[in-house]
Formats: structure tokens, C-alpha cells, sequence
């Protein structure tokens, strides 16, 4: 590993895209000198073995991470347009790196279980799904906004296919919709993003895509001031332009989109349900969690005194979340459907601790990001395994499926669980978390959704009840074979982090903790940056910042 | 005495030895395809569960010999969930806290339970066919000791709540064990969800309770921590919003209320009590040990628990003791015209808890612990005798096709005699002075209305004895009215399910001398500091000022308990024994009344009907079907779409020109409109 060191995480990332190249590159070569290609079972080893690798080495970035330390970690930043402020920076947090370790473990999962699930043109789907990953791995370790957008869209590629080729029979629909939905988001989250950039232009005189600063003297977006007030013209301030407010306006909608928070989650049921088995899981695990994620590394950071703003009205969307998507969940007669309306109401919990904007809301907040790509996607998973035998979904179509197959009703009994928080598993930490900060910000609204942990039980035990218990009504299930070695190895990792996360959280609450303080702190100082008592106060801050540059004066009337 | 270590480390080998033994199940069962050898799930289960008793003996024995004051034993074994850091810091340990309470309760627990584990082996013999199932129905009962172990040995409240929602898992796999019949499988998942309900009180009062200490900078979720610091918050108010009437409440009645709900859904008391008579779903020796010996009693324990709490909450206290007391009468009477054996005695579990949250309310938190332990023994001796009633019979549990059985299963016989004179009273048995405890409690109490509540509690105990013994004939005296076939073949089950039913018995009979009433003591034993059971648990239940009671009012107290189980007695007597045909005629002619008990007042049907059933279609039908396909995704969505599309085809269809120098004009006009918006 001698050589790699110094780049470990652009090795994580992009490992699995150049191994996906890699095979192309050998696939056409092959082909070129006459052979029929490479053999299906070669594109999936490999795929697998690439996945694997990438996860050997993020557990080396986890072991190696340093929790007692705040600020990034394995910073790697390279020029690439410089003039425009375009870098290649990635480093991670304990919050990123959560998500990274999530991605890195579930990926490789995917590939196993989906073994022999994608029958078709399987070296397009290894390709996409390494692709996806290192689309996803890219978007949680860039430091630099332009970087982050590149990712953020181009993961929707290899996502738009993966449901489009290998999904059901509405799949063109849902990859259409899913896409749509979340390029209308971004492209607003775009609009800010330059608006933000030449803000820092003006007051810096710089044009700078970073997101922090590499060194302690040269300024980042983190460092610019969003004014909360509109410009002034001609001596009057725009009553309707609130800079800060609007910009995060834009960055929320993109993400909320992602989360789904309530009202833009109707993209999510479809596209679960036409996803294949591998999609779902990805998109439910990860690419959820890129909406999540935006909010704690973008959108609130950059936009303090605009979250606080917001605050009422995204606990109000969480928590309307929580309760509707339970009680959407527990009218569903399709099972995936139902999972899909429970990730509402789990993400509604995920947002409602973070916008406790305290530690514990926060902490249960990235703790609950990762719980739930690992329980929804384990539910995916056994959703899909059954899906394989019976080639329906309905839960009408099942019952009494605990009796031929009592191992998989097990290990779904006890992803079920998880789903419902219960304690000493994962799902608990998180969500106890989550309320207690909640009720430490906002009682009112934390006392409500703790309401939801009532109806979680419903909506998932009786789904459970009616697949799995009672007689075996359905002749077709009486006969069906309990989950295989390969089958049994996938849930049996999946329940690693299960117990663990559950048992002993604390692994992982280290590492997020001195995150979680930078952020608030982060958010403090900028809140107190911006909310000085005038735009004056704010010029004469940025001006003395930027007092060896007379090119950044922020009243500089605008160029003819 | 044993060092320091060693001392509390035993306190985490007794939860831990029941997981060990359901984790090396769970593992057999989910990963390895040969079944495991009865024998050997025997030998694992039931010994890890006596091994458990042993260390549970071990360390009341160490925590009987720490001197005076110094009562309890800590063992921290690690730290489990740990955030922030300041004011804000919470943290919960894996740490267990063996004082008098839980010293108690984990004897009882794990007591009661080796008993239960063996009459199992017997009982589920007999049932399972098949060796899984056999392995599978061990794994839950152990996984159910370890979760009721961590419940009162928790030294907090958030390691509490895992043993608290352990203990509602375990019974929900319990009574749908065998999940192939659709009744079981629904109500193993109606008493999760109904556990839940309550679940969410817990919750509430831990949050509330919690934020309330952070706001006087003391954040704990330990028991002491927080008895130690809630003098801080007593005088606190919340502010009650305008549409609940406004004005102040207490804080402390408000997080006390939340815990007792919390214990009103897993104690079975009105009105989340309707999940304990569908409990009776799951096989016998669950009933015994889950749904009446340990589990239900969980709720007593939190408010025994959190008695420093609840002693300066008094508004709650009335709730409490209120509560109780309705569910005691309200039961007793439903249990009257039940006529499946288990649904009596679920029933009249409902009623002893509801006696036991009674004597918690008025303050008499020992009589509540007194009550837990000694119903413990008879009642688990009741379900267990009405299990061996039911393998004799082959399944049968209809008390109309029961009668007569006396000759046939003279043991089994006997032993429920005993258990029907201690939960009816009788003079000397561990019930009498169990229950006594109580209505002396609620009579010597000063809530408002306790004579009420002593009131009503005396005529509970007489229709305690009136149902009790209604059981007893109708079961065990008369004629026999089982069918034919199955009279020919009454055997009275082996020696493993009987020899427990002795142990249970003795301890029905003797246990209540544990904790004999001073009053007997002076007056008939002449022994001082007669109750012991009393003065080892004073130090750490907390004290509420009550009147103090002469003798002559004790004596006079218990006098009329005896004439309530008496008349109880008598009346049973007449109209089961005397006059069989009676009762029949008398239902018959109050045919309204006497529906209303069998069907239990309609509670589950209105329950139905008020939330079940408008819930689902609201969800499905307003929900789902207008907000979210409708509304969302057809109106707003599907709007924006048609918007576009027809922006497209009407409009700009004619901007794409494909001349490139209007491409350019646009684009160019574009970008300095956005430079001009921005930087003006």
C-alpha cells in the first residue's frame, strides 16, 4: 500500500471507476482480437473484487481516522482550474466518513445478493454500478462545491440506467421521474452555488470554489459573508431579496428533494418499486443520504442564520413526514412501496434531529443516516430475495412464509425490528438521539414525532404478520426454499452493523462527535459574522479580511 | 465475604448467562441446518436460567451483608451510548444496579423462571414436534429472562427502556409462537403495538425528565443521579398551551404521568389493558411466567422505581392509585363471566396489578412490591395448574367442558386449591397478607377519596374470591362435562410438571412470612421487626406521609377482608355448587348484562370502531389516495409536467429556430441579465 498512501482517499474513490474501465478497456481489446468479449462471471468477480477491495481500504481510512481531531482529514488538493477557484480537494470528516464507510459496505453487498438477480447484459450493469459508486464516494469526500455539483449529477447516470435497463415495468416513467425530480433541485442548488461564488468574488476578490480553506490565509466559501438583507440600489435596500434566505432556499429544495422530505418525496415509491433489487438498496441506502448530507456539509453551514430561519418549517416537514409516510407506509399492498413510505418517515427523523441544531439531534442525525441505509437496505435486500422466488411483491400474495422458510422470516424479523428501533439494535441509538436532541430544541415537535415510533411498530408488524404468519394460504408458497449460502452470508453482514451500531455505538459517535461540535461552531461564528448590526459592519469586516487586496472592496458599485 | 470485583461482576452474569444461552439458539437455528438435540437446548437453557438464579442468590447474599446505608451494588460494564459533551452531555452505561428492589425481583425472575423453564420442558415436549420449534421456543424464554433481568437491574432509565422494550418483543414472539394460526400471530402483534402506546409514554417522561435536569444543568438519566437531583425541578411548572385550558402544571406530575403510561401499557391497565386476554394465545408456561408472574408486573416496578418521583408528584399518585383501583373492580367483573380458563386468570391478573398500582399510588410502594412478589408465586402456581389441567385434558380450556376433575388429577388438584385460597385471601396464605398490605395502604393513605379506594378494593377482594372459586368448581367439582372420548383418557401430567407446581405451592403458602405484617407479628407470632421483607426494602423506596393505623383498625381491616373473601366464597358456593343450574337461569334472564361481561363491555370492538378502523381509511383513503396520488403527485407534480410540456410545444418550439446568432443573442442577454440581477 506504500505508494497509495498519500492519496487514500482518491483511491477509494475512484478505484472502483477505474477497475469498471479497466474491464471495458480489456473487454474491448478482447473483442478486438477476435474473442466474444469477457465472460459474464469475470465482469461480476471482478466487479465484486474491486467493491471489496475499495471496502478493505476505507475500513483502513476508519481505523486510521483520528477522532480526537476536528477539521478534514487525508486532505488531498490539486490545482485544476485554478483561475476559475475549480479544485480537485476531497478530505473527510467523521461525518463523511461515515457515509463513505456506508457506501464502501453496502456496494459490495449489493453485488452479491444481485448475483444472480441481473441476467442481462450484466458487463453494463458492473460498469454502471462501479460507475455509481465512485459517484457516490466522490460527492462525500469533495471539498470543493463545484466538485460536490459535478458528482451530485453525475451519479444520476449510472442511477438513471440502472432503474431504466434492469427495472420493472414502469421503469422508464420512474428513471425519468427520479431524474427530473432531482435536476429540477439541483439546478437551483446551481444558481446559489455561482451566487454564493461571486459573492465571495466580492468580497474577496477571488474566485474560489473551495469550500474551506486549505491554508489558515487563504479564504474559502466558508469564509464569505451572506448578506441577509437585500443589496442596496440607489440608496434603498430590495424589501424582497433576502440574499441568505433565498440561497438557502434553493440548496434546501435541491436536497429535501433527495431526502425526500415531505411534499417532494412522490418520485421515491415509484422509483423504488421499478428499481431492481441493487438500485433500490443503493438508492434507498446512499443516495438518500446525499440530501441529508447536503444539508449538514452545504447548506446549513454555509447558511446559518437562513437554517434557523427555516427551522420551523422543516421540523414542521419532518415531523408531517414521520406521521404521514408511517400511516402511507401502513396502507401500502405492495411491500417495497411500503419501505419506500417508511425511508419518509425515517428521513423525517434524520432532519428532524438535525435541525435540533444541537449535539445530540445532530449526532442521532448522522448516526440515523447510516441506520437507515443499512436497515431499508437490508429490508430491500430480503424484499428482492423473495421477490426472486415468487416474482410478486403484494403482501396479499403471501402469508404463513415464516413456515417454509423460517431463516429468512428470522433475519426479516430482525431487520423489521431494527426498522422500528428497537433497542440494541441500530435503529434505536439513532432515533433516542434524534428525540432527545429534538426535545431538548423543540419539545412540541419532538413529542409529536415520538409518536412515530408507535406507528413504525404498526406499519411494519403488520406487514410482517400478514407475509409471514398465519396458514400458508398460497399453494405457490408452500414449496418455496429457504434462503441459500450466499443468501444467508448477505444478511448475515448485513446484521454485523445491525448488532453493532446497536450494542455499541460509540465506535462510531467518537468519530461523528468532533464533527458534530465543528459544525455548531462553525455555525455560531458565522451566524455572529453575519448578523452584525449593519451592511456597513459587514463591509468593514470583510474589508479589514481583505485589506492586502483593494480589488475586494464588497460596495463596489457593479461594472458598466 | 467475597472481594470487591468478583462481588459485582456477578450482578452482569445474570442477565448475560439467559443471552448467552438464547444468542447460542438464535445462531444454532438461523446458521446451522441440523436441528439441535432436545437434551442439549435443555441442558443450555435451563441451566443458564438456574446458573442465573444461583448469581442472583449470590448477590442478594453480598448485598445482605454490606452494612446498613450502603445497600446497593454497582456493576458498570460499559459505556453504551455517550454524546455530547457540557451541559448537554448525555450518556447511557451498560451498568446494572442490584439494590433491595431489584435484588427482589431478579429472585423472583429468575426463581419463578428456572421453575417455568423446566415445567416448559415437559409442556412444549408434549407440543413441538419438531426440535426447531422445541430450540426456537427456549431461545424467546431465554431472550425474554436476559430482557426482564436488564429491566430491574438497569441502573438507568435508557438501559431500562431496552429490558422494557425487550420484555414486549419477547412476548409478542411468545404468543405468536405458533404463528401458523392467524389469531395467535394478531394478538402477538396487537400486545407489541399496544406496548408501544404505553412505549411512547416512557419515552416522553425520559425526554421531558431529562431536558428538565439540563435545564438545571444536572443531565442524568442514572436512577440516583436523578433521586438526587429532582429536588431541583420539583417546584417546576409547564406551561400548558391554550386550546389544553392553559394555566401551569406541575412538571413533575407531567413526567410522572408519562412514565405511568408507560407502565398502563405494559402492566395491562385500563385502558391498554385489552392486550393481556389475548396474551392467553401463547402457551401456557408463557402466560405463567410472561403474562402474570413477571413481565406485567414491570410497570409496578417503574413506579416502585421512580417512587422519589412519583412521592412528590401527588396529583400523579392520584392517577395512579385511581387507575389501579378502577382496573381491579372493572376486571374482577369481567373475569366473572369468562368462561376459557386462561381468560379468568388473565383477567384476574388485570385485577392483582390493578391492586398493586392501588398500593403504589396511596405510597405504600413496599406493599406494591410485596404484592408483585408474592402474586408471582400463586399466580404463576394458577396458570401452571391450569396448564396441567389443560394437558390432561388435551387442550381443552373451556370451563364448560371441564368439572369433575378432582378424581382424576388429585395432585394438580391440590395444589390449585392452594393457589385459589392465597389470591381469595384465605387467613395466613401469602396472598392474605399481601393484599392486606394494600388495603391498609389505601386506607391509611392521604389522597383524596381513599377510603373510596379501600372501598373499592375490599369488594374486589370478594369478587376475587367469588370468580376464583367459581374457577375452582367449575374445573375441578360437579360432573364431568368433557366429551366422551377425551373423559377416557384424563391422565394427570408427569413429575416435571408437577414438582414445580409443589416449589410454587410452598412459596404461595409461606412467602407472605417474608413480609408478615408488624401487626401480626405483635399480636400473633410476638416477633419484633416481623416484616423483613419491609425493612430490606425501606432503604430504597421512597416514603410518603401517610395516617398511621392503631392495631384494633388493623385488626378490624383485615376482619373485614376475610368476611369480602368469605362472602365471595359463599356466593360461589351457592351458585356453582349448590345450585348449577342457577347461574345459567340467571343469565338468561339478564341477557343484556350478562353479554356485556362475556363480551367483555365491547372494549375491543370500540376500540375497533373508534381508532383502528378510521385510521386505516383515512390513511388509505384520504392519505394516500388524495393527498399523495392525487394532490402531490397528480395536481402539483403532474401540473408542473403538463405545464412544461405544453411551454414546449407552444412557446418555445419557436425560440429553437436553429439560426446560431439568435442562439447567441439569447444566451449573451441571458448571462447579463443574471450579472445584472446579482451585482446591482
Amino acid at each position: 500500500m506504500g505508494p497509495i498512501e498519500p492519496f487514500l482517499l482518491s483511491f477509494v474513490t475512484f478505484f472502483p471507476l477505474l477497475a469498471g474501465v479497466g474491464l471495458l478497456l480489456i473487454a474491448a481489446l478482447a473483442s478486438w482480437i477476435g474473442t466474444k468479449g469477457l465472460p459474464d462471471s469475470l465482469w461480476k468477480s471482478v466487479g465484486l473484487a474491486s467493491t471489496l477491495a475499495t471496502f478493505g481500504v476505507s475500513v483502513r481510512l476508519f481505523v486510521e481516522f483520528d477522532a480526537t481531531r476536528t477539521g478534514f482529514q487525508f486532505v488531498e488538493h490539486l490545482s485544476w482550474i485554478p483561475e476559475y477557484g475549480v479544485n480537485y480537494f476531497v478530505g473527510i470528516d467523521g461525518i463523511s466518513l461515515l457515509m463513505v464507510m456506508l457506501t464502501t459496505f453496502l456496494v459490495p453487498i449489493v453485488f452479491i445478493a444481485s448475483w444472480d438477480d441481473i441476467r442481462e447484459s450484466i458487463p453494463t450493469f458492473v460498469f454502471f454500478m462501479l460507475f455509481l459508486e465512485t459517484g457516490m464516494l466522490g460527492a462525500f469526500v469533495s471539498l470543493n462545491v463545484f466538485q460536490f455539483y459535478l458528482f451530485f449529477e453525475v451519479m444520476l447516470i449510472p442511477m438513471y440506467f440502472i432503474i431504466g435497463i434492469w427495472g420493472g415495468p414502469r421503469r422508464i416513467y420512474a428513471a425519468v421521474k427520479f431524474f427530473l425530480f432531482t435536476m429540477f433541485g439541483s439546478l437551483f442548488m446551481l444558481v446559489a452555488v455561482l451566487v454564493t461564488y461571486l459573492l465571495h468574488f466580492e468580497q474577496f476578490g477571488a474566485l474560489q470554489f473551495d469550500l474551506v480553506s486549505t491554508t489558515g490565509e487563504s479564504k474559502a466559501l466558508l469564509d464569505t459573508v451572506i448578506p441577509l438583507s437585500g443589496q442596496i440600489v440607489d440608496g434603498e435596500p430590495v424589501v424582497w431579496w433576502k440574499t441568505q434566505t433565498w440561497l438557502f432556499a434553493a440548496f434546501g429544495l435541491a436536497f429535501a428533494i433527495k431526502v425526500p422530505m415531505f411534499p417532494f418525496h412522490t418520485w421515491l415509491p415509484d422509483a423504488h418499486v421499478e428499481a431492481p433489487t441493487a438500485g433500490s438498496v443503493v438508492l434507498a441506502g446512499v443516495l438518500l443520504k446525499m440530501g441529508t448530507y447536503g444539508f449538514v456539509r452545504f447548506a446549513i453551514p454555509l447558511f446559518p442564520v437562513a437554517a434557523l430561519e427555516f427551522t420551523p418549517i422543516i421540523l414542521a416537514l419532518s415531523v408531517v413526514g414521520i406521521l404521514y409516510g408511517s400511516l402511507v407506509a401502513m396502507v401500502q399492498t405492495d411491500i417495497k412501496r411500503l419501505v419506500a413510505y417508511s425511508s419518509v418517515a425515517h428521513l423525517g427523523f434524520v432532519m428532524l434531529g438535525m435541525f435540533a441544531l444541537n449535539e445530540q439531534g445532530l449526532n442521532g442525525s448522522v448516526l440515523q443516516m447510516v441506520n437507515h441505509g443499512v436497515s431499508t437496505g437490508a429490508l430491500f435486500l430480503l424484499v428482492g430475495m423473495l421477490y426472486e422466488r415468487r416474482h410478486t411483491r403484494l403482501i396479499s400474495d403471501f402469508g404463513g412464509i415464516a413456515k417454509p422458510m423460517p431463516v429468512y422470516a428470522a433475519f426479516f424479523g430482525l431487520v423489521t425490528l431494527s426498522s422500528i428501533g428497537l433497542p440494541m439494535l441500530n435503529g434505536f441509538v439513532g432515533e433516542f438521539l434524534i428525540l432527545m436532541g429534538g426535545f431538548l430544541a423543540h419539545p412540541p415537535s419532538a413529542a409529536v414525532a415520538t409518536f412515530g415510533v408507535v406507528l413504525a411498530a404498526v406499519y411494519m408488524l403488520w406487514m410482517y404478520r400478514r407475509v409471514m404468519f398465519g396458514p400458508v394460504t398460497n399453494p405457490e408458497n408452500r414449496s418455496l426454499i429457504d434462503l441459500g449460502l450466499r443468501e444467508k452470508l448477505v444478511m448475515v453482514a448485513m446484521a454485523v452493523p445491525i448488532l453493532w451500531l446497536g450494542i455499541y455505538p460509540n465506535t462510531f459517535l467518537l468519530r461523528i462527535q468532533p464533527s458534530v461540535i465543528e459544525l455548531l461552531h462553525q455555525v455560531e461564528v458565522r451566524t455572529a459574522l453575519t448578523t452584525l448590526p449593519s451592511t456597513e459592519d459587514v463591509a468593514l469586516l470583510a474589508a479589514a479580511d481583505t485589506a492586502a487586496d483593494p480589488a475586494a472592496d464588497p460596495n463596489r458599485e457593479p461594472q458598466p | 465475604m467475597v472481594n470487591g470485583a468478583t462481588e459485582e461482576s456477578v450482578l452482569r452474569l445474570i442477565p448475560l448467562l439467559p443471552l448467552a444461552a438464547a444468542a447460542y439458539h438464535g445462531v444454532m437455528l438461523g446458521l446451522v441446518r441440523r436441528p439441535t438435540p432436545r437434551t442439549v437446548t435443555i441442558a443450555i437453557s435451563c441451566g443458564a436460567v438456574l446458573a442465573s438464579f444461583v448469581a442472583s442468590c449470590v448477590a442478594f447474599w453480598s448485598l445482605i451483608q454490606h452494612p446498613n446505608g450502603s445497600h446497593l451494588l454497582v456493576d458498570n460494564v460499559f459505556s453504551w451510548i455517550g454524546s455530547g459533551v457540557g451541559v448537554h452531555a448525555f450518556s447511557a452505561d451498560v451498568a446494572f444496579l442490584l439494590d433491595p428492589l431489584s435484588s427482589v425481583m431478579t429472585l423472583v425472575i429468575t426463581g419463578v423462571g428456572s421453575l417455568i423453564h423446566i415445567y416448559s420442558v415437559a409442556y412444549m415436549d408434549d407440543d413441538q414436534r419438531d426440535d426447531k420449534g422445541f430450540q426456537r421456543f427456549f431461545c424467546y424464554l431465554n431472550l425474554f429472562t436476559f430482557s426482564m433481568l436488564i429491566l430491574v437491574l438497569a441502573d438507568n432509565l435508557v438501559l431500562m427502556f431496552l429490558g422494557w422494550e425487550g420484555v414486549g418483543l419477547c412476548s409478542f414472539l411468545l404468543i405468536g409462537f405458533w404463528y401458523s394460526d392467524e389469531w395467535n400471530a394478531y394478538c402477538g402483534s396487537k400486545a407489541f403495538i399496544v406496548n408501544r402506546i404505553g412505549d411512547f409514554g416512557f419515552l416522553l417522561g425520559l425526554f421531558l425528565l431529562f431536558s428538565s435536569l439540563v435545564d438545571v444543568g444536572k443531565p442524568a438519566v442514572e436512577f440516583q443521579d436523578i433521586e438526587r437531583n429532582l429536588a431541583l425541578i420539583t417546584e417546576a411548572t409547564l406551561a400548558v398551551p391554550e386550546w389544553l385550558g392553559g394555566g401551569e402544571w406541575l412538571l413533575v406530575n407531567v413526567i410522572a404521568l408519562c412514565f405511568f403510561v408507560g407502565a398502563v401499557g405494559k402492566s395491562a391497565q385500563l385502558p391498554l389493558y385489552v392486550w393481556l386476554p389475548d396474551a392467553m394465545a401463547g402457551p401456557t408456561p408463557v402466560s405463567a411466567l410472561i403474562h402474570a408472574a413477571t413481565m406485567v408486573t414491570a410497570g409496578v416496578y417503574l413506579v416502585c422505581r421512580m417512587g422519589f418521583l412519583f412521592a412528590v408528584a401527588p396529583f400523579a399518585s392520584m392517577v395512579v392509585a385511581w387507575t389501579g383501583a378502577l382496573t381491579a373492580v372493572f376486571a374482577a367483573v369481567i373475569a366473572i363471566a369468562q368462561t376459557d380458563i386462561k381468560k379468568v386468570l388473565a383477567y384476574s391478573t388485570v385485577s392483582q396489578l390493578g391492586y398493586m398500582f392501588l398500593a403504589a399510588g396511596c405510597g405504600g410502594y413496599t406493599a406494591a412490591v410485596f404484592h408483585v412478589a408474592s402474586h408471582a408465586f400463586f399466580k404463576a402456581l394458577l396458570f401452571l395448574g391450569a396448564g396441567s389441567v389443560i394437558l390432561a385434558l388435551h387442550h381443552e380450556q373451556n370451563l364448560e367442558n371441564m368439572g369433575g376433575l378432582w378424581r382424576r388429577t388429585p395432585r394438580t388438584h391440590v395444589v390449585f386449591l392452594i393457589g385459589v385460597l392465597t389470591i381469595a385471601g384465605f387467613p395466613g396464605l401469602s396472598g392474605f397478607f399481601s393484599k392486606d398490605e394494600i388495603l391498609v395502604a389505601a386506607f391509611a393513605s392521604e389522597i383524596p377519596g381513599h377510603t373510596w379506594l379501600y372501598g373499592i378494593g375490599l369488594a374486589t377482594s370478594g369478587l376475587t374470591a367469588f370468580y376464583m372459586f367459581r374457577l375452582h368448581f367449575l374445573t375441578f367439582y360437579g360432573e364431568s362435562r368433557a366429551s366422551a372420548d377425551i373423559r377416557e383418557h384424563i391422565d394427570e401430567p408427569g413429575k416435571l410438571i408437577i414438582y414445580p407446581l409443589y416449589v410454587l405451592a410452598f412459596f404461595a403458602i409461606f412467602f407472605g412470612y417474608a413480609g408478615l405484617p408488624q401487626v401480626w407479628g405483635d399480636l400473633v407470632f410476638g416477633v419484633d421487626n416481623s416484616n423483613s421483607l419491609a425493612n430490606f426494602l425501606m432503604p430504597t423506596l421512597a416514603v410518603v406521609p401517610h395516617n398511621q393505623l392503631d392495631h384494633t383498625t388493623e385488626v378490624w381491616l383485615a376482619a373485614a377482608a376475610i368476611t369480602a373473601g368469605v362472602v365471595g366464597f359463599g356466593f360461589a358456593w351457592f351458585f356453582y355448587m349448590m345450585r348449577p343450574q342457577l347461574p345459567e337461569r340467571i343469565a338468561a334472564a339478564l341477557r343484556i348484562p350478562h353479554q356485556l361481561l362475556v363480551r367483555k363491555f365491547y372494549v375491543d370492538e370500540a376500540y375497533d370502531l373508534l381508532f383502528v378502523r378510521p385510521l386505516v381509511a383515512i390513511s388509505d383513503r384520504v392519505l394516500f389516495r388524495v393527498i399523495d396520488v392525487a394532490v402531490i403527485d397528480g395536481l402539483a407534480v403532474g401540473g408542473i409536467a403538463r405545464l412544461v410540456r405544453a411551454t414546449g410545444t407552444n412557446l418555445l418550439r419557436h425560440a429553437q429556430s436553429g439560426f446560431a446568432q439568435t442562439y447567441i443573442f439569447f444566451m449573451i442577454a441571458g448571462a447579463v441579465a443574471i450579472v445584472w440581477i446579482l451585482l446591482r
